[in-house]
């Protein structure tokens, strides 16, 4: 046994197999088509579920969704969303306050999952940054800003993941 | 629930021996399954059933499996019977509770991400742990109008599911029945009759029971969630049964107040002024920095300049007139801790004139006085007396909690009896009353000596004037009840001690226990026990000690001092004489205030007198003691961070005491103030020793004058009450009236609307006629604690003219 092993050995060694199959996988790349992506000129397609930046979203009447019952704060796992409520003049429950710390958000999407009438929502949105201290707490009319701007994709990606809800 | 967890194991003959889910329990003959499984820690899901409530087994929550039982049985309903097997969880009980809950949720709408009880919902809960996970009703859902029933209590009808919790509580509890369900079946509705406001001083503790969102708190309403929410255990200031609070805040802001239960104080109830007072906390007539007056002109400042500011101005005064110029009024609301400090700091400055006592009058029987104003009695061995005799109490108004232990008393069959201004609208029937304006309560009281004493067949021997009298039919009924009943106590109210002779009434009414035998029990105003047992009375150091004799409230405005200390009053309106108040305030050269608030224009004139506002923690800002009526100490720990600059008022008293060079001002923290007090948990209360009865004086009243009876509301008590709006907006706080009854009205050519001034010798104001049938006749009720009225002065001869 120990002497075919030895053979083997040697026999892989002198003939440079493993050399080749290496070679092999490299030119197998090198003709292959390239994947790389050239951000920012391009970008990687998004799945409908994808986890960016948070939103607000509107009835189609311009009514905010939103009505405080303040589970997405409560679900939150890193506790980066806080929301003080107020009776409207009109009666109903609304938010006075709704900021998302986005330093200590972790995109987990539980807000999403937790809100019984779809108002927080994750967008496709990754690209943001920030130029001041405190600019990464986004407060509610950035969050409806955003939700206004994107409605149309919020709406077609909330559509498309339906079925698997 | 609690109730029966406390109560001890009955002897073996008294018990019967159940077995639920395969353990074996003792249990009370003729309780109820509930009652013996919540004792043994075995839950059972209810609605309707409540510990404190009678049983009305209507939810049918808690059905359970019995042994022999063709059907599953109410646990709350069924009695514990020896040998019983119960099981609570076996494959009949579960569905059983599973179908109730299906038809329980038939109507009950799916909003729970709105409602205020989300979170703290017994219904979401029990839906959770005992209801299916889908429904299989696909009907429309009934919709029921939600009613305005007043300022406290916010209602979504939709969401009852008829338990009837809160039509039990005030048949039973309150004592008056403002909810009821009319309708049958589909159309049953919980409503007020004839769609009035819930009244009642105890109402929000329908809140608390309701088990689902119908009806919540409106200033809480849509506020947060129950869960976000921290506890803080405190104490309530405002009535002198220190109920146990937890007050409940969210990033340092007090958002609501809930009872905490203590079953030897409030149970778990709590009076809607306990509970809505929080308001205050947040109002915007807080005082955010300390402010001085220079040259007529107000500004903010920092706590240095202004305690400098103060320190100078008091010393100038002392240096100018001598310490006894100086005057401090404290309200009775402060902690135990803050009046020891403040009459310590007024005595080590020289002077004596410090009080709490604002809306006394008579203070002729310091020297005679107990220790502190006690009850003489626990709180709950008031359910156990068989005859109450109220001399210018109305407990039910005033100490919320203390009247509903009364009125379990008189449903009993204790003999509740009266001896009052006004003809109290009570939650239960008075054995015998006496109505009338103050001398003739006394007359009345004297009577009631009189006639225990010919009862007794015992010479009177008391002064000549009440051998003299004749007792009326009601004063010997009082007396004959007092004589016959077991246990017994008389109670003097706020009322009384207000009273313009009040040390007489006072000996009268100890007269009266000594020779019924029965306890003389004494219900002040807020912390007045805090106060007495800590020297913040003019004629006592500390725990009793005997001071040098300063002037009380009516001696130090009636000669104004040179320099006033107010210690969280409005003088205008936390003294019964606003006007002499307002007067003496106003004559004086410097005037300190340490107030939570800042001076409105509308409330004082303190923006015109004051000198110095130094911003003051209120209670739940602040740690502290309360002594409650038993003479119980309970400590409590601040809630919330202190608003702007406002600095607790041990802290205060404690620098000013510094900088005014007085020694022993040098304490590190609350226990050295109260180690150096020596606070024990329990004051013992002493007896009001026997003194003289002075005769009544005879207010002379001219052609056309009425007699002007100034009541305090229990809205208006203390600063916190006055500033918290929901409060304000109850039928409980009328705008101040002239109100007399019909045949006065008839008499002085007046209607019910009329505007018209009311002259007394201290002022006027212009107020509405109203027909107010409790008035005795010849009176005029005319609030105090108002604006409105605090230039009337107290009680006294009143004209009213027709403007």
């Amino acid at each position: 046994m120990r002497i075919t092993q030895n053979f083997r050995h040697y026999l892989r060694a002198f003939l440079l197999t493993e050399l080749i199959r290496g070679l092999a996988v490299t030119s197998r790349h090198l003709f292959a088509r390239k994947i790389t992506v050239r951000y920012p000129e391009e970008k990687t397609p998004q799945s409908p579920r994808f986890r960016g930046l948070h939103a607000l979203r509107r009835y189609p009447n311009g009514e905010e969704r939103c009505i405080a019952c303040k589970l997405c704060e409560a679900v939150c796992p890193a506790a980066c969303i806080t929301i003080d409520s107020y009776e409207r003049p009109d009666g109903t429950r609304r938010t006075s306050l709704y900021d998302i710390d986005l330093f200590k958000c972790i995109y987990c999407g539980f807000c999403e999952e937790a809100c019984p009438v779809d108002a927080v929502v994750l967008t496709r949105i990754y690209e943001f940054h920030y130029e001041k201290r405190g600019d990464n707490v986004i407060h509610k009319e950035q969050l409806l800003g955003i939700g206004d701007r994107l409605e149309a994709q919020i709406a077609a990606d909330r559509a498309a993941d339906a079925p698997y809800r | 629930m609690s109730a029966n967890e406390k109560a001890v194991v009955p002897p073996a003959s008294d018990t019967v021996t159940i077995e639920v889910d395969g353990r074996k329990l003792q249990a009370k003959k003729g309780s109820m399954v509930i009652q013996a499984t919540d004792a043994a820690g075995i839950y059972i899901p209810r609605f309707c059933y409540h510990a404190k409530l009678p049983i009305a087994a209507n939810c049918r929550m808690c059905l359970v499996e019995v042994e022999k039982a063709p059907k599953p049985m109410p646990a709350c309903a069924t009695p514990v019977a020896e040998g019983m097997k119960v099981f609570t969880r076996s494959e009949k009980a579960r569905e059983s509770q599973k179908a109730v809950m299906e038809f329980l949720l038939l109507n009950h709408p799916l909003d729970c991400p709105i409602c205020d009880q989300g979170g703290e919902c017994p219904l979401q809960d029990q839906a959770l742990g005992y209801g299916k996970d889908d429904s299989r009703y696909d009907e429309a859902k009934r919709v029921v109008p939600d009613k305005d029933i007043g300022p406290l209590i916010a209602t979504f009808m939709t969401r009852c599911i008829h338990c009837t919790r809160c039509v039990r509580f005030g048949q039973e509890l309150a004592g008056v029945m403002e909810f009821g369900a009319l309708g049958r079946g589909e159309h049953t509705e919980i409503r007020t009759f004839l769609d009035r406001s819930v009244n009642s001083e105890i109402s929000g503790n329908v809140i608390d029971i309701c088990p689902v969102g119908a009806l919540t708190s409106k200033p809480f309403q849509y506020k947060a969630r129950p869960w976000e929410l921290d506890h803080h255990a405190s104490i309530a200031p405002h009535d002198c049964v220190g109920s146990n609070i937890d007050v409940q805040t969210l990033r340092g802001k007090v958002m609501r107040v809930l009872p905490r239960v203590n079953e030897s104080i409030n149970e778990c109830w709590l009076s809607d002024r306990d509970r809505f007072s929080y308001e205050a906390l947040n109002s915007e007539e807080r005082l955010r920095v300390p402010m001085i007056r220079r040259n007529g002109q107000w500004e903010e400042v920092d706590w240095r300049t202004a305690l400098d500011f103060t320190v100078q101005g008091l010393r100038n005064v002392v240096e100018r007139h001598g310490p006894d110029a100086l005057g401090a009024l404290a309200s009775p609301i402060a902690t135990l801790e803050e009046f020891y400090l403040l009459a310590k700091l007024v005595r080590a400055l020289g002077s004596n004139n410090v009080d709490h006592r604002l809306r006394q009058l008579d203070f002729s029987d310091d020297d005679r006085a107990p220790l502190y104003p006690a009850l003489g009695l626990t709180i709950p061995e008031l359910e156990t007396l068989d005859a109450v005799l109220l001399i210018g109490a109305n407990p039910r108004k005033d100490q919320p909690l203390l009247g509903l232990r009364l009125r379990k008393a008189a449903r009993r069959g204790a003999a509740v009896m009266a001896i009052n201004p006004l003809d109290y609208d009570f939650t239960h029937r008075l054995a015998a009353q006496v109505i009338g304006k103050p001398e003739e309560m006394y007359a009345a009281a004297a009577e009631v000596v009189k006639a225990l004493g010919q009862m007794g067949h015992t010479a009177v021997g008391e002064a000549s004037w009440i051998d003299a009298l004749s007792p009326r039919p009601e004063a010997e009924r009082i007396a004959q009840a007092l004589m016959q009943a077991n246990k017994k106590a008389v109670l003097l109210g706020p009322f009384a001690l207000g009273h313009p002779q009040a040390a007489g009434l006072r000996a009268a009414a100890q007269r009266i226990a000594a020779r019924a035998n029965a306890t003389l029990g004494v219900l002040a105003e807020g912390n007045s026990a805090g106060a007495w047992v800590a020297g913040c009375v003019p004629h006592r150091g500390p725990l009793g000690q005997p001071a040098d004799r300063g002037r009380d409230t009516v001696a130090m405005l009636n000669e104004p001092r040179k320099a006033y200390l107010l210690y969280g009053v409005d003088p205008e309106l936390d003294v019964l004489d606003g006007a002499l108040a307002a007067k003496a305030m106003e004559a004086a050269e410097f005037v300190v205030m340490a107030s939570s608030f800042k001076p409105s224009v509308y409330r004082s004139g303190a923006i015109g007198y004051a000198h110095v506002l130094l911003p003051l923690a209120p209670f739940a800002e602040t740690a502290g003691s309360f002594v409650n009526t038993e003479g119980r100490v309970q400590r409590f720990e601040a809630a919330v961070k202190l608003y702007g600059e406002a600095r607790p008022g041990w802290k205060i008293l404690r620098v000013l005491g510094d900088l005014l060079g007085a020694a022993g001002f040098q304490y590190g923290s609350l226990d050295e103030v109260r180690a150096e007090l020596g606070v024990p948990s329990l004051f013992k209360p002493t007896a009001l020793e026997a003194g003289g009865a002075a005769a009544p004086l005879h207010t002379p009243l001219a052609d056309g004058q009425l007699y002007r009876i100034a009541e305090v509301p229990l809205y208006a008590v203390d600063p916190l009450v006055r500033r918290a709006p929901a409060l304000q907006d109850t039928a409980d706080n009328p705008r101040p009236a002239a109100r007399m009854n019909a045949s006065d009205i008839k008499r002085l050519n007046l209607e019910p609307g009329a505007a018209v001034v009311v002259r007394t010798v201290m002022g006027e104001a212009r107020l509405q006629v109203q027909t107010d049938a409790r008035v005795p006749e010849g009176c005029v009720l005319i609030a105090a604690g108002y604006p409105e009225t605090a230039m009337l002065g107290a009680h006294g001869p009143a004209s009213v003219v027709r403007t």
